[in-house]
């Protein structure tokens, strides 16, 4: 069966300027691929691309098997959900939903049956008669996702539609969202700039910035394999510690050497390192750094590192300390003995460890 | 501050209040006297018989309502030599400023939709051409127009007029919608593309149903122009074909003997009052859809 979407070789240019910069990904039926990165990375451009409502420099771009490079936005067999939802101010909730059927020339009996169905879906049944005016951010948001379900696309398109909410209602989208998307096995495109959101909804994650694919992969090949130090330090919350670190190769095997001001540098011993430059930096996520004693695994390395603040943050305590010359932060449990100033013996669990290449970013292991 | 003032307030400060109170609405009511006072003295002029008038005074209420000066005005009154009133000039008139005004607000609003939501190479250079149009005095068009309109075989008909105004008021009509449809999403737009809505089917289902305060302020603004306006009428019609506004003129300068003030002013007043109308029917809409854009649905 060939892929839903399938995008190949695209570029973007607003005239000498490169937006998008070759980019190849694959949707397979059912996926849920979410598109993210800072702002100004082109995802938003990628998926108006998609949808067809931005030309597209160079490469092709296969709907289920078709080539749809050119075919205009109506005919992509496609529905999207929009950033400022775009409902149409002057008709009720109900002619929002059926507009696009209407256009279409579906007789009158399917579109109310459709509409129907879709309004007790979404719970908006109340709400039917109104104008998008009359409605609360989190209302528009439903009618907006009850005008694509109408459709019944092979492909949905999502333009960071939970950014305009506040937070509480936005988790409750989110997991709206992803119910949907299980209920349905619809196939989706999410474009967002928060992390935890791409996390949370995607199977599978593109990472971009600079108008270029920087890594593709599930939520937890992103998260544990980071492919270079930009998708290491976007993904993840607080950011992955990247630690500026020297390899040594003697009879113990692979030691590595994180410098510290005023102290004598940090030795840690990997067991499994592979063959390393002489200069590596060092990433580790914060949970990956506890407190002695309380991590068990076949590569921890245990060293005494000077606290530097404590965070308490409820379920987990943040506590910072410098390595590297950087701000290293360690997630520690709630009741740690941790205290600002005096000195606090960590554990550093080597399995989970990342290497990069200094010059160029790249990983390593 | 409303709470504290009260504190502070002595019974000279009070009464000074009041007196500033009472001066600006003073001043105020002067004002409105001023401007008022011209239309008082053209209506009571025209409802007074001529006898009156010679002996008088100038804005004293009429002894006696008349209104035959309004009759005459209206029907009988001499335009040169033919003594028709104004009444088949108010026609012209109408059939000259109703046509126009729809077309330009139309054109204008299609423009505007263009410019404003779908944005090709060279749209701010066309734009920029039609405001530009906005400020061509209206002297600087007649040779160059007259000649077109004689090339396209309406030269002093009513068509030919309508042709002059739609042409000159597209400019301001473009400016007029494009500055309201600029402050609507371009996700609408988009949405309604992946909806699979044509662009006539955009404008007339989406963009139209939004901008009847802005339709409102185009078509008072036109109308008002098309109705008014003296020189493009004078210069383009022919007996016959002439607006109100050129009869009405003909009227006050080809008077015979004793000048008629009763029917000067009733003429006067009739044709000003289809914009006066307008005013009252849809002045409020026009101040709402001034200052709207600033505010989104």
């Amino acid at each position: 069966m060939a892929p839903i979407l399938n995008i190949q070789n695209l570029y973007k240019n607003y005239g000498a300027i490169e937006i998008l910069k070759n980019i190849n990904a694959t949707i397979e039926s059912g996926d849920f691929l979410v598109l993210v990165g800072p702002s100004g990375c082109g995802k938003s451009t990628l998926l108006n691309c998609i949808a067809g409502l931005e030309p597209i420099t160079g490469g092709k771009l296969f709907i289920d098997g078709n080539d749809m490079t050119h075919v205009s936005p109506k005919d992509r067999d496609i529905a999207m959900v929009f950033q400022s939802y775009a409902l149409y101010p002057t008709m009720s909730v109900a002619k929002n939903i059926t507009f696009g059927m209407k256009v279409r020339g579906v007789d009158a009996a399917t579109q109310e049956q459709k509409l129907n169905e879709v309004a007790s879906q979404l719970q908006i049944e109340a709400l039917l008669k109104r104008r998008p005016g009359q409605l609360s951010g989190g209302q528009r948001q439903r009618v907006a996702m009850g005008r694509a379900l109408v459709r019944d696309p092979k492909l949905f398109l999502f333009d960071e539609p939970l950014s305009n909410l506040d937070a509480k209602l936005r988790v409750e989208m989110r997991s709206e969202i992803k119910k949907l998307h299980q209920n349905l096995g619809a196939t989706m495109v999410y474009v967002t700039h928060d992390q935890i959101e791409a996390m949370t909804l995607a199977t599978k994650i593109v990472v971009m910035n600079g108008g270029v694919v920087q890594q593709i992969g599930t939520p937890t090949e992103i998260y544990n394999k980071p492919a270079n130090l930009f998708v290491a330090d976007f993904m993840g919350s607080p950011a992955m510690n990247l630690i500026p670190a020297k390899v040594l190769q003697n009879g113990k095997g692979t030691q590595i050497e994180i410098s510290r001001a005023g102290n004598e540098p940090v030795l840690l011993h990997d067991q499994k390192a592979i063959d390393l430059p002489e200069n590596v930096i060092l990433g580790l996520r914060p949970e990956d750094i506890a407190e002695a004693g309380f991590r068990a695994g076949e590569n921890i390395q245990e060293a005494e590192c000077q606290v530097d603040m404590v965070e308490p943050a409820g379920a987990d305590t943040y506590v910072v300390s410098e390595l590297g010359g950087k701000q290293v932060t360690a997630r520690l449990h709630a009741e740690t003995r941790a205290t600002a100033g005096k000195n606090l013996k960590f554990a550093f669990d080597l399995a989970k460890v990342s290497y990069f290449e200094p010059e160029t970013g790249k990983r390593l292991n | 501050m409303a709470e504290l003032s009260p504190k502070f307030t002595t019974p000279q400060s009070k009464f000074g209040r009041i007196a500033l109170r009472f001066l600006l609405y003073a001043l105020l009511a002067l004002f409105a006297l001023y401007y008022l006072l011209p239309l008082f003295v053209m209506v009571t002029t025209s409802l007074k018989s001529l006898e009156e008038i010679r002996t008088g005074n100038l804005i004293a209420l009429p002894r006696e309502v008349t209104f035959g000066a309004w009759k005459t005005a209206w029907a009988s009154a001499c335009t040169g030599i033919q003594c028709e009133g104004l009444r088949p000039y108010f026609w012209n008139s109408v059939l000259l400023a109703v046509p126009a005004v729809l077309l330009s607000t139309l054109i204008g609003a299609l423009n505007g939709y263009v410019v404003a939501q779908w944005r090709f190479k060279g749209a701010n250079l066309i734009f920029a051409f039609m405001l530009f149009g906005c400020f061509i005095p209206f002297q600087v068009v007649l040779l160059p127009m007259a000649r077109l309109l004689g090339l396209m075989g309406i030269a002093g008909t009513i068509p030919g007029l309508i042709f002059v105004h739609v042409i000159y008021g597209i400019g301001f009509t473009t400016l007029f919608f494009r500055n309201y449809y600029v402050t609507v999403s371009s996700e609408l737009v988009k949405a309604a593309k992946v909806d699979g809505a044509n662009f006539f089917r955009i404008f007339w289902s989406i963009f139209l149903p939004l901008s009847l305060p802005i339709i409102v302020v185009t078509v008072i603004w036109q109308f008002t122009q098309i109705w008014n306006d003296f020189l493009f009428g004078v210069s383009f019609s022919q007996a016959g074909t002439q607006p109100v506004t050129v009869a009405l003129n003909n009227i006050v300068n080809s008077t015979t003997g004793v000048k008629e003030y009763n029917v000067d002013m009733a003429a006067a007043i009739i044709a000003a009052l289809p914009t006066l109308l307008v005013y009252v029917i849809a002045g409020k809409y026009f101040i709402r859809g001034l200052t709207a854009g600033s505010v989104k649905g």
